[in-house]
């Protein structure tokens, strides 16, 4: 990743950041609006969760990963703690790949 | 320092470390898988430093790793940043130094010009106009899902500021150090697949997001978002396909029923 992409990102989110405070008491922003971008940014995030489980560039990544990210989801939305959700997600995957599992 | 600390209560410090604890767990997962997925380390490191927005970081190292263009991992973890634009709304009023119009309303008697708490007295007169930017511009680095939670759970205006800034510059110094950790960490791990340590960059993702995931129009829209994304993977160059799962807002979209003649 280069770093002028990095520096691009930053500012856009920095540009995000500080419009409020800039803004102050002067403009307020409709309430519909905060609603799309709150559901976009969960959208994305479970978006590049399946596919970043599911696949390796353009091809299947094979079971292994995929069922060890499920696990932790289901322990996730049952607010298992965070590290628990982790070690559960390569503990799974590592067993299964050593079990011959792709 | 001294109206910072002295508004924060131990059950605000308590909950503070417990949400770093956490996020440090975040910026050390970061940090090694990136550099696992053969990334210099140094790129880890300027992301937190300057970007500082996990989901963002996680999506943009997401979508190169997964040999998207950079354009397309700026614009995913751009649109991921879009909900930071409402926080700095909703913290505004905090993200800098208060003002003489902050202090008066907070205590009408003891605000006006003929207060005789010195050390009110020199907190106002000692911040310049410059000085007040600066620790507003600086404020507007540390907008974060966390630091705007603290913020928006009190009440008071002292304490919504005391906890805005205990959080979000305790949680940009945790952050960064435990990405740097993460980083050395990861560097040291030669065969990552072995310890399934592929499959924690999902599992992170998930976790993140799903707090947000509670009303059912927000599921469903994230469903359908997940299948196009899935469905397109295997045709569309990296990174489309993530975006492309904004589609999924339209489905939870309902048209409200109009009672005027407005659009």
């Amino acid at each position: 990743m280069p770093l002028l992409a990095i520096a691009a990102l930053a500012v856009i989110t920095y540009a995000f950041r500080l419009v409020g405070p800039l803004c102050r008491g002067r403009l307020t922003l409709p309430a519909a609006a905060t609603v799309v971008f709150a559901d976009a940014a969960t959208i994305l995030l479970i978006a590049l969760a399946a596919t970043s489980a599911l696949f390796n560039g353009h091809d299947f990544a094979g079971w292994a990963r995929p069922s060890g990210v499920l696990v932790a989801g289901v322990l996730a939305a049952r607010r298992a703690p965070f590290p628990v959700v982790v070690i559960a997600a390569a503990g799974i995957t590592a067993l299964l790949r050593l079990a011959g599992v792709a | 320092m001294s109206p910072l600390w002295r508004t924060s209560g131990s059950t605000l410090f308590r909950d503070v470390a417990l949400v770093c604890l956490a996020d440090g767990l975040v910026g050390a997962s970061f940090g090694a898988t990136t550099v696992a997925g053969h990334l210099a380390w140094w790129v880890p490191v300027a992301l937190s430093l300057l970007v500082f927005a996990g989901g963002s970081q996680f999506a943009a190292v997401g979508v190169v790793l997964a040999g998207g263009s950079p354009f397309a991992a700026v614009a995913a973890g751009a649109v991921l940043n879009t909900r930071l634009l409402p926080y700095g709304f909703a913290v505004a009023d905090v993200v800098g130094p208060p003002d003489r119009a902050d202090l008066e309303r907070a205590d009408p008697d003891r605000a006006g010009p003929n207060r005789t708490d010195p050390d009110r007295a020199v907190h106002v007169r000692a911040r310049s106009a410059r000085w007040r930017w600066l620790i507003r511009l600086l404020g507007a680095q540390v907008i974060t899902d966390e630091s705007t939670a603290f913020a928006l759970r009190q009440t008071d205006p002292a304490r919504r500021r005391a906890a805005f800034w205990t959080c979000g510059l305790t949680l940009f110094a945790v952050w960064n150090v435990s990405v740097l950790l993460g980083v050395l960490a990861g560097s040291v791990v030669r065969n990552t697949n072995a310890l399934g340590l592929d499959a924690t960059f999902p599992a992170v993702v998930i976790a993140l997001a799903l707090p947000a995931l509670a009303g059912l129009r927000t599921r469903f829209s994230a469903g359908t978002g997940a299948v196009i994304a899935v469905a397109l993977t295997p045709v569309l160059p990296a990174g489309l396909p993530v975006l492309a799962a904004l589609a999924g807002l339209a489905t939870g979209w309902r048209p409200r029923r109009r009672t005027t003649g407005e659009l």
